[in-house]
């Protein structure tokens, strides 16, 4: 089995990224913890609710309770990037050239790396937010559907529409499909490349026994897989129509206890699957085979992030579990 | 292979969550005051519409739109709070802070959607618990808001405890007129009177009265209280003059009321929409009792607000207990019956357009036949 490196942290661990080639957590108390050598603290918020990695800069975006938004660096670096009393960011996504967007009830702000920000309200509350892979153009989930902004013009925006409560969004990595998780068991898609004037076409992709809360696309976006089940569910994207008319893989199969989180490999067709007992597996698409990296421990699997050499993999658990595991040894 | 189930360090004892509703007025922010600044030892995240005029900085207070999601299943009453989701979720990240969670809604809100989060969200459900509904009134001001508010009725249907506040602005008989009101409304909920929202917090946190099994626990009488209030005729007062036997039945003698009430005095009684139904047979036979309560509440789910009951079952040692918001309904064993206990069943809908006769007959049939 390989070895774990093990970081014991106060709080529930919220999101976990590489920055170059150093491990970060950040926690729901709010602190960004750094293993560069040893390990190193960040205070950032008071209360953290999401942090991801933002591939452009290398750098760490969080969004916390006290409605900030903060870019952390991998020498623990902190530059505010908004500042928006009494509200929650719970909800941020890193575009092209250090854009980032961020949510606050029913409004959508993207923000320029030269500071300029440009606002989206919608009907409902957005609760979801991606950019598109190619072009300044962005995706905002809510009740009834998806709203796709361009952000430097200001042509209306495209209503992707199916009805109940979308909770978040990704864009394929090839930008042909839109997919939202749903309050409802279930992730929905859209096929964005139809001919001219055609409505993009739905994917219904159903039978979770609990809502999917994790996704992650495989190299090059031919997988999306995803929690929700026993088992990572796997859909299959390389298709011109994507998942439609095709089963997924079901991967890291275990009798009763959930998958709470999912990450594929950067270049390999292998995902990490975390489960809600703290195990984690790492598990090969093309003959299921299946690896043990970590056995069970307090809490539910809380975030994953690969090393770029996909050599490592960073985890975190609900219970403030966190570590590294090196498949190498 | 065998697994344990969920890993045991993670199971947490749920969150009880209190919900506050009540009219604009009725005294939501002066009780929510109170329960901030009083010294009870007890830390609590409170979820609002508005910051409004919450004077207390050092609480864990959370703004929040009330946003009601339908559940895409083609229940049309099948709806939950998305926001409550939302901030719950969030919440729970850092659980150590506070012991209870409560929620105060607009003066507008709507009960059901707030209750039903809690049963059909599984996240929700998994970390947290409904406590309580606690609805404030008004009694100046409540026969006018029932006039013109579904919304003001459905928070007393909804109500496990209702504060009748105010009550230093009404005189002694329009203080019973409005609590008879309140009662016919909802025969089960304990009503507090209150003025300036003045209460003994213990009654009105950590009642565990939304969790059946408990309030049984707490306070054995509690569907009993229906007893007396069983008759709508009799609930409208003594000083209601109108002629109660010209309906067909008294079932719905209360939605008939408005056509020919003007000339009493105070008859804001009338403007009751919300009836209760209580049954009580022996004992049931499961094999009829779980398909015909899962029929009533699929056909009449949308006019039923919640029931609550206890059966007994023949031939199991164990009571049954049984609640239910709209189509949503949930049961199980409670406690062993006692010696000398009698084998009754009691069962109460708490909704609008009830139909009595099919009710108490439907429910009857479900009877065990003797051997």
């Amino acid at each position: 089995m390989p070895t774990v490196a093990p970081l014991d942290l106060e709080a529930h661990v919220v999101g976990v990224a590489y920055l170059g080639d150093v491990p970060v957590f950040a926690d729901a108390a709010g602190f960004v913890h750094r293993l560069d050598g040893s390990h190193a603290v960040t205070p950032a918020h008071d209360g953290l609710l999401v942090a991801l990695r933002d591939d452009a800069t290398d750098t760490l975006l969080t969004g916390g309770e006290d409605g900030r938004v903060l870019r952390i660096t991998r020498d623990g670096d902190v530059t505010e990037l908004a500042n928006e009393p009494r509200k929650w960011i719970s909800k941020i996504a890193a575009g092209p050239q250090g854009a980032v967007a961020f949510t606050t009830g029913k409004m959508a702000t993207v923000r320029l790396s030269d500071g300029t920000t440009r606002t989206f309200t919608e009907e409902r509350t957005v609760e979801g937010i991606a950019f598109a892979p190619k072009g300044l153009r962005i995706a905002l989930a809510r009740y009834n559907g998806v709203s796709l902004h361009w952000v430097a013009t200001s042509s209306p925006a495209i209503d992707l529409d199916w009805k109940g409560a979308h909770t978040g969004v990704t864009f394929s990595p090839d930008g042909r499909f839109v997919v939202t998780m749903m309050q409802e068991n279930a992730l929905h898609g859209w096929k964005l490349d139809t001919k001219p004037g055609a409505e993009a076409r739905h994917m219904r992709m159903s039978g979770y026994p609990a809502k999917v809360k994790s996704w992650s696309w495989s190299a090059r976006g031919k997988w999306l897989a995803s929690s929700g089940a026993p088992a990572a569910i796997v859909w299959p994207f390389q298709a011109k129509d994507g998942p439609m008319g095709k089963a997924p893989l079901e991967l890291g199969t275990r009798a009763d206890v959930m998958v709470s989180h999912v990450a594929c490999h950067p270049s390999e067709e292998v995902a990490a699957i975390g489960y809600s007992d703290g195990m984690v597996l790492a598990v090969r698409f093309a003959d299921s085979k299946e690896v043990l990296l970590r056995r069970p421990g307090k809490g539910a699997i809380s975030g994953f992030a690969w090393s770029k050499s996909g050599q490592q993999l960073a985890f975190g658990t609900e219970a403030g579990e966190a570590g590294v595991i090196d498949l190498t040894s | 292979m065998s697994e344990a189930p969920v890993s045991e360090a993670t199971v947490q004892k749920p969150i009880p969550v209190t919900v506050l509703t009540g009219y604009l007025g009725a005294g939501k922010t002066t009780l929510l005051n109170r329960i901030l600044s009083e010294n009870h030892g007890r830390k609590y995240a409170v979820i609002v519409n508005e910051f409004g005029e919450i004077g207390i900085d050092n609480d864990l207070i959370v703004e929040s739109d009330e946003e009601i999601y339908e559940m895409n299943n083609g229940c049309v009453c099948c709806t939950v709070r998305g926001d409550l989701i939302r901030v719950v979720e969030g919440l729970m990240k850092r659980p150590g802070r506070f012991d209870a969670i409560i929620v105060e809604t607009t003066g507008l809100a709507d009960p059901v959607p707030v209750a039903q989060t809690f049963f059909m969200d599984d996240d929700v459900r998994a970390k947290t618990e409904l406590d309580a509904v606690i609805t404030l009134v008004d009694a100046k001001h409540l026969p006018l808001r029932l006039k013109d508010s579904r919304e003001a009725e459905d928070q007393i249907a909804f109500a496990d405890v209702v504060l009748l506040n105010k009550t230093d602005l009404v005189t002694p008989e329009e203080l019973a007129k409005v609590e008879a009101t309140i009662r016919v409304i909802n025969p089960s909920a304990r009503i507090h009177r209150t003025q300036r929202s003045e209460i003994d917090l213990a009654k009105v946190l950590d009642q565990g009265a939304f969790n059946l099994e408990r309030a049984l626990e707490n306070e054995p009488d509690f569907l009993k209280q229906d007893d007396h209030d069983h008759d709508h005729d009799h609930a409208c007062g003594p000083d209601c003059g109108h002629d109660h036997h010209h309906h067909h039945g008294h079932d719905h003698h209360h939605d008939h009321a408005h056509g020919h009430d003007h000339a009493h005095a105070p008859s804001d009684i009338h403007d009751v929409t919300v009836q209760s139904v209580s049954l009580r047979g022996g004992e049931m036979n499961p094999d009829r009792f779980f398909p015909w309560i899962q029929k009533i509440t699929q056909t009449d789910g949308p006019n039923i607000l919640r029931l609550k009951g206890i059966i007994a079952f023949a031939g199991d040692a164990d009571r049954y207990v049984v609640q239910g918001v709209h189509m949503i309904i949930e049961g199980d064993h409670q406690r062993p019956w006692k010696e000398g206990e009698p084998r009754e069943s009691r069962l109460v809908f708490i909704g609008r357009d009830l139909d009595r006769e099919k009710l108490e007959r439907t429910f009857q049939a479900c009877a065990a036949k003797p051997n």
